[in-house]
């Protein structure tokens, strides 16, 4: 098939807003893993927690999904704080080997994704939000409102997030105890408080990414697993706990997924991102800009 | 006790449940204590590599399927008896976790867990893509007429399980009371450590992927017989992860004997929901089951059902 | 006690023991009548749920009617069914329960292809005669004497019922030259994709595209605008209902041109799709099996319809009903002839009495050939055009899905191209 012009231009476009996406949905994992290590494998299924909540809120009130994913955060956030209270009590304290808490957060994946079957089923849900539907055209690049919409959306939680942490007092706390936990508690701050801050922030996004992506694409309980490599794919080509790393990983993935969904067919896409992954833990495990 | 009574007394085990299996009123029997089975091959599997070297393998369905699809193209290409085809299935799956093991090698710890995890899709992701065993389209097994030694073809299926659940048993056990059972158990106390003291870690971690691989392709070798429809969605579900993770945990990991009790305790609740219709038949009860279980256990009990044993049966100190 | 209190318990008493021993009576012979079960996986969730639920009220109305007339044999019938979930891989398990542990004494399929087939191996290991709810050539590979098949397909399924797409695609002005094929990677899309490709080279087609999706895509953007870069003349889909409504939203979001669009989209006839997507359909050709046009008036059609839509539109399942309910009536009017005339459940014999019977059913008369599919096909395509809004009253009358192919019941000529159509 002739690469025409038009269309890689298009499938790049398409991969850039995607990747704004993916961005806003790996920044939680970024947090709890790149910088506090913890390995919250199930953040996928608060993702999809949010695309829930957003779909029900939508259809019984009208609401728009990412004002609905702005009103909850505060409850995805004390979800968050309540986790890592679990967490912290059974595991950090106990000093147990990653393995434990690796195990209680995949069973914690699989029980909300099964909550969500009972409830919903396992039917596809979308939400109708009044610019889907909407498509920008300028000459060949189509700009679909679908995707505009959280792309913009996605920058503007991240860049909030990078001044948070850079410039407010608790967000400073959060990048030391990262850093040097031992040095923040001889300095009489409680890393476990920052800490759960910090996990509270992380499931916040969660929420939010899980309104993006029900306004992209149709969602249903499992699709959360398809998120969990790519979430650590983004994260560790990033290089753990940079934002500026992580948000061109998240990119850099979202074209490359594009274009070979478009030219070589979307059943090769799931191995782009895993074998990303792959070569990357293979060869360079501290990522493009890791420390 | 010494191995080779273990083995003998294994056997005979294994002898009086086929004997007691006979007896069931019902063929779905069979087809049940086929599951649980499965289940605890491949929960041993896990073990020899979790439990005992410490490495947490999130693709125990990628070396499963590996088994279950090297089957279908020997129904397509090569018909053989199904043993054999176990024993290629095994050979795949072998060979793939020692390709596993050297591309992981530097990795420690979640970073290992989650190359097994990309591992695994990159895997479905081709065999999705391979139009010879179907692609997405799955591929059907039509059981052949004739049944070798037994008159129904489950009963048989039930038999071959029974035997590599006998073999990874065995297996498991032997390893732990050998000297690469110590090998293992120094990798995952302290992998540093063990390096400076001279243990060879990277042959011995090939080892463990390399069996834990293959007895995870062999238990996957029948499954299309059984099943007599294979799509990779169903052959690489996660599902087989969190199972394979949690039997092992809730039974306790460092024992051969606690992957046995994960797996029949789970397997067999799950069997019972399955037919009772709890939750109105929905498959995705199973899930919650062993998801309710894991985390339960990994918050009480983290050193399983035999750690409690263990603790219960101390004596006490006054 | 008091005397007066003494009496009165003991006239209740009596007065309970008459009337349990009433109630045993008029139980007792339905009692020792042993149900006739009917066991099926049904999709009531997942992507076919909109028709699996049409098609369980479906066979519901028959159970109810014929244990209303006594029961089969004089047995009442009893309905064992699991949701597939429109999962493939859960369908060798439900029907292993359904055969060794619910011990059905009859076996019907589930709705679609993909659900369909998984079942066989199992169906054929324990000799059972499979009734057939839909599916496209599914016995083609299995060969097996005992499956029959309610769809219209006829005896040749991969050509029949896509022909007439072709054909009336051939009639748009200016003549197709090149033609473009996508399906999902499962079994109905492959075996309709499949026919596609032999029926474009019989006609000289160029086949410009030619490729398939994963049956999860959600995102058919990147795969319309590949398409669209090849230009073909005519675009061939094989889809299931979150394909095909997917499709449509992506061709309207791109802005799709070709001469004709549409092919083997499952889900554009169900109710639910149609509101949904409403005008978007417009300009589409697409298979369909029964339309309000006044060419497909068949008797006793109209009353199963009367029967069925209130009762659908009350269980939230298709509220027109014109695609699988009625097939799957006939379907079980069918087994219940058998069963009754072969006087038992005997799948043999019952196999043997459905081939070599002619039966009259709500969606008319009914021939089956040697491999189970319907002597004679009738699959229509239809071309919809005028749908404003997404009500669905405006599916009630003719006129939105003209039927344009076979010429047998075409009740109008194709109009072209796709993209003049839409707007």
């Amino acid at each position: 098939m002739a690469i025409s012009l038009d269309l890689l231009l298009g499938a790049v476009v398409a991969g850039i807003l995607l990747g704004g996406f993916y961005a806003a949905v790996t920044v939680g994992v970024s947090i709890s893993f790149g910088m506090l290590d913890i390995v919250n494998i199930a953040h996928p299924a608060f993702i999809i927690l949010g695309s829930y909540i957003a779909y029900i809120v939508n259809t019984h009130f009208g609401l728009d999904p990412i004002l609905t994913s702005i009103i909850v955060a505060p409850a995805f956030y004390a979800l968050g704080a309540a986790v890592y209270q679990v967490y912290h009590l059974v595991f950090e304290r106990r000093g147990d080997e990653s393995l434990r808490g690796l195990a209680f957060f995949f069973g914690l994946l699989f029980i909300t994704e099964v909550g969500l079957i009972l409830v919903f089923g396992v039917d596809y849900r979308f939400v109708d939000a009044v610019y889907v539907g909407t498509t920008l055209h300028y000459g060949p690049i189509d700009l679909p409102l679908r995707m505009l919409v959280p792309f913009v959306c996605s920058m503007a939680l991240l860049a909030g997030l990078q001044l948070f942490l850079s410039r407010s007092f608790i967000g400073r706390a959060i990048m030391a105890v990262s850093q040097d936990s031992l040095a923040l508690q001889l300095m009489s701050a409680s890393p476990a408080r920052i800490k759960r801050i910090a996990f509270g922030i992380s499931i916040a996004t969660a929420g939010v990414a899980g309104a993006f992506l029900i306004i992209i694409q149709p969602v249903e309980p499992s699709i959360g697993r398809d998120y969990i490599g790519r979430v650590f794919a983004i994260c560790v080509m990033g290089g753990l706990g940079s934002f500026p790393g992580m948000l061109a990983a998240a990119l850099l993935l979202g074209v490359v997924e594009s274009i070979t969904a478009t030219f070589y067919g979307p059943s090769w896409s799931p191995a782009v991102a895993f074998g990303f992954l792959l070569l990357t833990l293979a060869f360079r495990p501290s990522g493009i800009m890791g420390r | 006790m010494r191995t080779a009574t273990f083995w003998i007394i294994a056997i005979a085990v294994g002898a009086i449940i086929f004997g007691l299996f006979l007896l069931a009123p019902n063929a779905y029997y069979f087809s049940a204590g086929f599951t649980v089975l499965q289940f605890v091959v491949l929960a041993t599997a896990w073990n020899i590599l979790g439990g005992y070297t410490g490495y947490v393998n999130f693709g125990t369905a990628a070396f499963f399927a590996l088994g279950a699809y090297s089957t279908v193209v020997l129904y397509k290409l090569l018909p053989m008896p199904i043993p054999l085809m176990v024993l290629v299935g095994g050979t795949v799956s072998g060979l793939v976790g020692l390709g596993m093991g050297y591309l992981t090698l530097r990795l420690r710890g979640v970073f290992f867990s989650i190359a097994t995890l990309a591992m695994a899709v990159v895997l479905q992701t081709l065999i999705t893509n391979w139009d010879y065993v179907g692609g997405s389209r799955g591929a059907y097994i039509l059981r052949p007429q004739h049944t070798p030694l037994l008159g129904d073809f489950v009963p048989y299926l039930f038999l071959i399980m029974l035997v590599l659940a006998v073999v990874a048993v065995a297996i498991a056990r032997t390893i732990e009371r050998s000297r690469l059972g110590y090998g293992f158990a120094a990798i995952r106390d302290d992998e540093l450590a063990a390096e400076a003291a001279g243990v060879p870690t990277l042959r011995l971690k090939l080892m463990a992927t390399t069996l834990s691989g293959a007895l995870m392709g062999m238990a996957g070798a029948p499954y299309p017989y059984f099943i007599t429809y294979l799509d990779p969605a169903s052959g690489f579900n996660l599902n087989y992860a969190v199972n394979s993770i949690a039997m092992p945990l809730i039974g306790g990991m460092t024992s051969w004997i606690g992957p046995i009790i994960g797996a029949l305790l789970i397997g067999s609740i799950q069997q019972i929901a399955t037919v009772t219709n709890f939750f109105g038949g929905n498959p995705a009860v199973n899930l919650l089951i062993v998801g309710v279980l894991l985390v339960a256990f990994v918050i009480i009990a983290p050193n399983g059902i035999v750690g409690l044993a263990q603790t219960w049966l101390k004596p006490r100190r006054r | 006690m008091s005397k007066p209190l003494i009496r009165a318990m003991r006239a209740k008493a009596i007065a309970c023991a008459a009337a349990a021993l009433l109630l045993l009576a008029s139980t007792w012979p339905a009692a020792a009548a042993e149900p006739i079960k009917i066991g099926f996986g049904m999709a009531l969730t997942g992507g076919l749920a909109g028709n699996g639920k049409a098609a369980l009220i479906a066979i519901q109305i028959w159970a109810e009617e014929v244990n209303a007339k006594g029961g089969l044999l004089g047995r009442p019938v009893q309905l064992v069914y699991y949701d597939d979930q429109t999962n493939p891989s859960t369908v060798p398990g439900i029907y292993t329960k359904l055969l060794d542990i619910d011990q059905v004494d009859l076996v019907v399929s589930g709705y679609g292809t993909n659900l369909e087939a998984p079942a066989m191996p199992i169906i054929m290991q324990h000799g059972m005669t499979m009734m057939g709810l839909f599916g496209l050539a599914v016995n083609d590979q299995f060969h097996y004497d005992r499956f029959f098949q309610i769809q219209p397909n006829g005896p040749n399924a991969k050509i029949s019922s896509i022909e007439g797409f072709f054909e009336a695609a051939m009639t748009a002005k200016p003549t197709p030259k090149t033609v473009a094929i996508v399906g999902a990677d499962a079994e109905y899309p492959k075996v309709a994709t499949e026919g596609a490709r032999e029926i474009a080279k019989k006609l000289g087609l160029k086949i410009v595209y030619d490729r398939s999706y994963p049956p999860n895509t959600v995102d058919f953007t990147p795969i319309i605008r590949s398409i669209q870069a090849a230009n073909p003349d005519v675009i061939y889909v094989a889809s299931y209902p979150p394909d095909s409504a997917g499709m449509v939203r992506a061709a309207n979001e791109v802005g799709l041109k070709a001469t004709v669009f549409g092919g083997g989209m499952i889900g554009l006839q169900f109710a639910a799709l149609k509101q949904q997507l409403g005008p978007m359909l417009n300009g589409i050709i697409c298979y369909d099996l029964y339309v309000p046009e006044p060419t497909m008036n068949f008797p006793g059609i109209k009353e199963f319809l009367t029967k069925y839509q209130p009762r659908a539109t009350e269980a939230g399942a298709d509220p027109l009903g014109f695609y699988l309910p009625p097939f799957a009536y006939a379907a079980m009017q069918i087994l219940g002839e058998a069963v009754e005339e072969t006087q038992g459940v005997d799948q043999a014999k019952i196999a043997e009495y459905i081939h070599k019977t002619a039966f009259k059913t709500v969606v008319g008369d009914i021939r089956f050939a040697a491999n189970g599919e319907w002597a004679e096909p009738r699959i229509i395509f239809v071309q919809y055009r005028g749908i404003t809004g997404n009500d669905l009253e405006q599916f009630k009358k003719p006129g939105t899905a003209v039927v344009v192919a076979p010429a047998r019941y075409k009740s109008g000529d194709v109009v072209a191209p796709y993209t003049e159509i839409k707007h």
